[in-house]
């Protein structure tokens, strides 16, 4: 009896299944927060499924280039979507900026960081951690900031590098670094830093980091990546959004 | 010029680091294994299993449990602070120190097999002449373990130019202390730059191969002359 039940609910999940569909999404690994409260909501509201992989925009462009099953790419910068619409692997017209990232001057220590800034140019810290300025928006944003502060060239031996805005994070967390640049996003807190020190940098600092999410080519015919395009859009993802620290367009 | 400045002080960087960790291995290695080649402990089997460890450990589990353990917060580095040294993460010396928990084994295991295929024959027959431990170590272990040194030494050293995970994690990609060549590659991929890549990538290549076929060539003529 038992297994004639389970038989029976087996047949009628695929029957299920055959409806839902499942969306292979890359996301960009500053809005790995956000995206794991807006995919239980999507996957409820819609009753698709996400596949949800995070990493450094700039790895998912080269295995996006080379054939990797993503359907949508949720970039922390504006040019790789653009770049994979241009190389007809994003689908023309459909990138869009979903949020503004904002940065965090950051540190465990809550002590350390004043709420102007005023320690970079103070210093008496041996690392200060940012992402790969060449790879990474935040990266990038976190030198103009420095040079705006007229301090980029003075702290430049301290600096020390994460591949991605994940891993900057973390040596900041772990102490191994006094403090760094990483996105609000990974330090808020209702709504305001959660733990150790830090300074929003003004927006003014640094060119605005927009963050654009693509149909990629694989997606393009199917209802459920689609879906998910139209809903980072709606009303509920961008509450979401918003509630991560980030700016709307 | 064939490679960036940038890429050839990360392959000189990347030769330092595994120079320097082959040789502290040299003075680390052997007696671990050679404890391991001769115990009748019980403990044999759990010490061979922790030094084969990082074998088996993701490099980044392994980077980011010594970034911690190396952190202001971590224990390592409340020593090495207390001590005068200053902190590990992000120097040439943390690189060192990961590196010879990371390549370990690629030591320990070629030597232990050494020791081991030498039997108890040479020792006794040694002992017999009056030879004291520390003399038929040198006179007699070691000539005659000597292809077993060889290839630990090249696998080291190998290991080591290939390591990324660890130093990924650890390391903060600083050009001159960090910056090896495997993340100067990473680098280059990131930011979509594929032909230095590939350059740095194809000499990594050839370096690797000459590696491996002087280990696979030279090797067996040594154990028809032993």
């Amino acid at each position: 009896m038992k297994t004639r039940l389970s038989l029976i609910a087996l047949i009628f999940s695929c029957l299920g299944s055959a409806h839902a569909d499942t969306v292979a999404v890359a996301v960009a690994a500053n809005f790995s927060g956000p995206m794991q409260v807006i995919a239980p909501v999507f996957e409820r509201d819609t009753g698709h499924k996400l596949n949800l992989a995070f990493g450094a925009t700039g790895k998912f462009y080269a295995q996006i280039s080379n054939g990797a099953p993503f359907e949508l790419l949720i970039a922390a910068d504006d040019e790789t979507p653009a770049r994979l619409v241009k190389e007809g692997q994003g689908v023309a017209g459909s990138a869009y900026t979903y949020a503004i990232g904002k940065l965090v001057l950051w540190s465990a220590d809550p002590k350390l960081v004043d709420n102007k800034g005023d320690i970079l140019k103070k210093g008496g810290f041996k690392h200060i951690a940012l992402a790969n300025p060449k790879t990474a928006p935040y990266g990038a944003a976190a030198l103009q900031t420095l040079s705006k502060l007229g301090v980029g060239e003075t702290l430049k031996p301290l600096f020390v590098q994460g591949e991605n805005i994940a891993q900057t994070q973390q040596f900041v967390a772990t102490g191994a670094a006094e403090l760094g640049f990483v996105a609000y996003s990974q330090v808020i807190k209702n709504g305001q830093i959660g733990s150790g020190s830090g300074w929003l940098v003004p927006g003014s600092f640094h060119n605005p980091i927009r963050q654009d999410v693509v149909l990629l080519a694989k997606g393009k015919d199917k209802p459920a990546a689609t879906a998910l395009m139209n809903y980072l859009k709606g009303d509920k993802a961008k509450a979401i959004i918003q509630s991560f620290g980030y700016d709307l367009p | 010029m064939f490679l960036t400045e940038a890429d050839l002080e990360a392959i000189w960087l990347t030769i330092r680091l595994a120079g320097l960790t082959t040789l502290i291995l040299f003075v680390l290695g052997p007696p671990a294994a050679w404890w391991l080649a001769r115990t009748r402990s019980r403990w044999k089997g759990p010490v061979g299993a922790v030094v084969a460890l990082p074998l088996v450990l993701p490099p980044s589990v392994l980077g980011f449990y010594l970034l911690l353990a190396m952190g202001p917060n971590g224990p390592v580095g409340q020593l090495t602070q207390a001590s005068g040294l200053g902190m590990l993460p992000f120097t040439f010396w943390g690189l060192v120190v990961a590196s010879v928990f990371y390549s370990y084994p690629f030591m320990v295991q070629p030597l232990q097999n050494a020791f081991e295929a030498i039997g108890d024959r040479p020792l006794e027959v040694a002992a017999t002449l009056r030879a004291s431990p520390l003399d038929t170590f040198f006179s007699v272990v070691l000539p005659l373990a000597r292809p077993g040194f060889l290839s630990a030494g090249i696998l080291t050293f190998a290991h080591t130019v290939g390591e990324f995970g660890v130093v990924l994690m650890i390391g903060g990609n600083i050009p001159g202390a960090t910056r090896v060549a495997s993340v100067q590659i990473y680098d280059h991929v990131e930011a979509l730059e594929y032909a230095d890549a590939h350059r740095l990538a194809g000499v990594m290549l050839a370096f690797s191969f000459i590696v491996l076929l002087g280990l696979y060539t030279w090797n067996p003529q040594r154990k028809k002359v032993a």
